[in-house]
């Protein structure tokens, strides 16, 4: 059975929930090859790959691999694809993973698909466009299909993989050296799970006020152990840091369950969490078009509904 | 410096977009086209490096001749020309094909920098400023918040999941821009009338040396196998706030197994 290339994302050394996802769509596929980039890889690693049905682990763990912008990973991939020849590869659809893969559909001469939800026989890719008003399935046509899938696109099953580990190394050429990264500056916020990976996401937006008054955001999402995502309004104005901006020119999240505190609901914001599984708004205005799209609205103050909500989970706890 | 920035005319977000049920490419008539906002964004970029640095601002667009509206604004806003790439061949062009197309067309005009946004609204699949510097072998400075020119180097600012990274490189780059990284200017009056009477050469696939079967729907490496209209959400409860919303919707995170 032909191998399905799978590109680990992974943070500080642990391997993140998108890809036991695409370990475990890739099994429907052909037999998965997890591909390990960057330093990190470790025992807890490996174990954590098989878990989730990695056959084999392509391990390139030279430190440069990561000291540059986007195109060592692709010259990577590009190099498996060639000695490998797989039957498809898959990579998380976060900013960078699409850009790896536009990379490496250049290099192979490959179709690729982007932000794909759910993937079939023959690598044919479900995706939601123009804001979620459309369902379309695509395919690539020429070449080793490569499909960037969001994260959330399907539940990760644990079933035992041989893991068997390769070593790779890779000669990067000075084209994959030319945009050096010289400092990573961390702006975290708290503990909180990933954004795009999150079960939950507790958003705000214009009607939250201002940066101080993000913390009832915050406190919601603790309790309901989610991410804290904000509006464009609510970034423009500086309340929140950018990266956590949910929409069109944001991060797009499809989480279990999304709660929308003091946002409108644009197209602009709708385009990045439409998708999601369960949504429940919280607006002041009833004429908001959030409200279109919630399972369970409440047209009231947020700054009383959202203590109030936030007192009767701990309680629940 | 010479600096080229793409720009891409995209249906009005704000009006129903749709597929064309024939070909299944982007139905461009059923909305209003509009430049893509982030592209407003890396005009307003170029704009400024030129005015810190000097040298010249050419707009690059490729699509149908609808597409000069797009061109006309970015002139009004202040680019000093245009470049339209234009052709049949070109309709339906995936992201593979618009990046060669692209990749050409940059390599006839020639460049320092080319400057576009991370994403169209349209397809958002965020992969032309990589495409790009793969085709040129430049470096790729994409999704960058903020940009420096010092002579030959440049350094970015790359949005990331943590934060950001610091990243450098020397010119000739591609670079890619968020919205965190200016407010574009409205186009004046003056700039408006001005925009008349700049130069649009437009540029066919053999003018570009673009290759016609590398191009268009037919050549196209990924394929819409069909597609239809998502099926609307059901309604949901909506209630007014009596004092105990955040209460309600406790229990309805309870009914629903979240709590």
């Amino acid at each position: 059975m032909s191998e399905v290339l799978v590109l680990v994302e992974h943070v500080d050394g642990d391997v993140k929930k998108v890809t036991l996802e695409l370990l475990t769509l890739a099994r429907s596929l052909g037999a998965p090859a997890a591909v390990w980039a960057g330093p990190g890889y470790s025992d807890a690693a490996k174990a954590k790959l098989a878990e989730y049905g990695a056959e084999k682990i392509y391990v390139a763990d030279a430190e440069e691999i990561t000291g540059y912008v986007v195109a060592p990973k692709a010259e990577l991939l590009a190099k498996l694809v060639a000695d490998k020849a797989p039957a498809g590869v898959l990579v998380a659809a976060t900013a960078e993973g699409k850009e790896i893969a536009g990379r490496l559909a250049v290099k192979t001469d490959s179709g690729v698909i982007t932000d794909a939800v759910g993937l079939g026989e023959g690598f044919v890719a479900d995706q939601s466009i123009f804001g979620g008003g459309v369902n379309v399935r695509s395919r690539v046509a020429k070449g080793t299909p490569i499909v960037a899938v969001r994260p959330n696109s399907a539940a990760p099953v644990a079933t035992a993989g041989a893991a068997a580990e390769e070593k790779v190394e890779v000669a990067l050429s000075d084209a994959a050296r030319a945009a050096r990264i010289v400092e990573r500056v961390k702006q975290e916020k708290g503990a909180r799970p990933e954004l795009t990976e999150a079960a939950v996401v507790v958003s705000g937006g214009r009607g939250v006020g201002s940066a101080e008054s993000f913390a009832l955001i915050e406190k919601l999402a603790d309790s309901l152990d989610a991410a804290v995502g904000a509006s464009r309004a609510a970034t423009d104005a500086g309340w929140y840091p950018h990266q956590f901006q949910v929409g069109q020119t944001g991060k797009t999240v499809a989480p279990q369950l999304y709660i929308a505190a003091g946002i409108s609901g644009a197209i602009q914001h709708r385009a990045g969490m439409q998708t999601s599984k369960t949504i429940v708004v919280i607006n002041k205005d009833a004429e908001a078009p959030i409200f279109e799209i919630a399972d369970y609205g409440v047209v009231g103050d947020l700054f009383q509904v959202v203590p109030q909500l936030t007192e009767e989970i701990e309680k629940r706890k | 410096m010479n600096i080229v920035v793409c720009v891409k005319q995209v249906p009005d977000t704000a009006t129903e977009r749709k597929l064309r049920s024939d070909d299944k490419t982007l139905d461009r008539d059923a909305a209003d086209g509009v430049v893509n906002e982030l592209d407003e964004y890396a005009v307003e970029e170029a704009l400024k490096l030129k005015e810190a640095h000097g040298g010249e601002v050419t707009v690059l667009t490729m699509g149908p001749g609808k597409a000069t509206e797009t061109i006309r604004k970015a002139l009004a806003m202040g680019a000093d020309k245009a470049v339209h790439l234009s052709d049949d061949a070109l309709h339906g062009s995936d992201a593979l094909s618009t990046s060669y197309a692209m990749a050409q067309a940059l390599k006839k005009i020639g460049f320092d920098l080319v400057v576009l946004g991370s994403e169209s609204t349209d397809a958002r699949t965020g992969v032309l400023a990589a495409m790009l510097a793969e085709r040129l072998g430049v470096p790729q400075l994409s999704l960058a918040k903020k940009v420096e020119v010092n002579g030959s180097a440049i350094a970015i600012e790359r949005l990331t999941d943590y934060g950001y990274d610091k990243v450098e490189a020397s010119l000739p780059a591609v670079v890619s821009v968020v919205e965190k990284i200016n407010e574009p200017r409205y186009p004046s009056f003056k700039g408006i009338m001005a925009a008349k009477k700049k130069p649009v050469e437009t540029l066919g696939i053999a003018d570009a040396e673009i290759s016609a079967d590398q191009v268009g729907l037919a050549n196209a490496w990924s394929e819409v196998v069909d597609f239809a209209a998502a099926p609307p959400r059901a309604a949901g409860t909506i209630v007014k706030d009596e004092g105990d919303g955040g209460a309600k919707i406790a229990e309805f995170l309870a009914s629903k197994k979240f709590v």
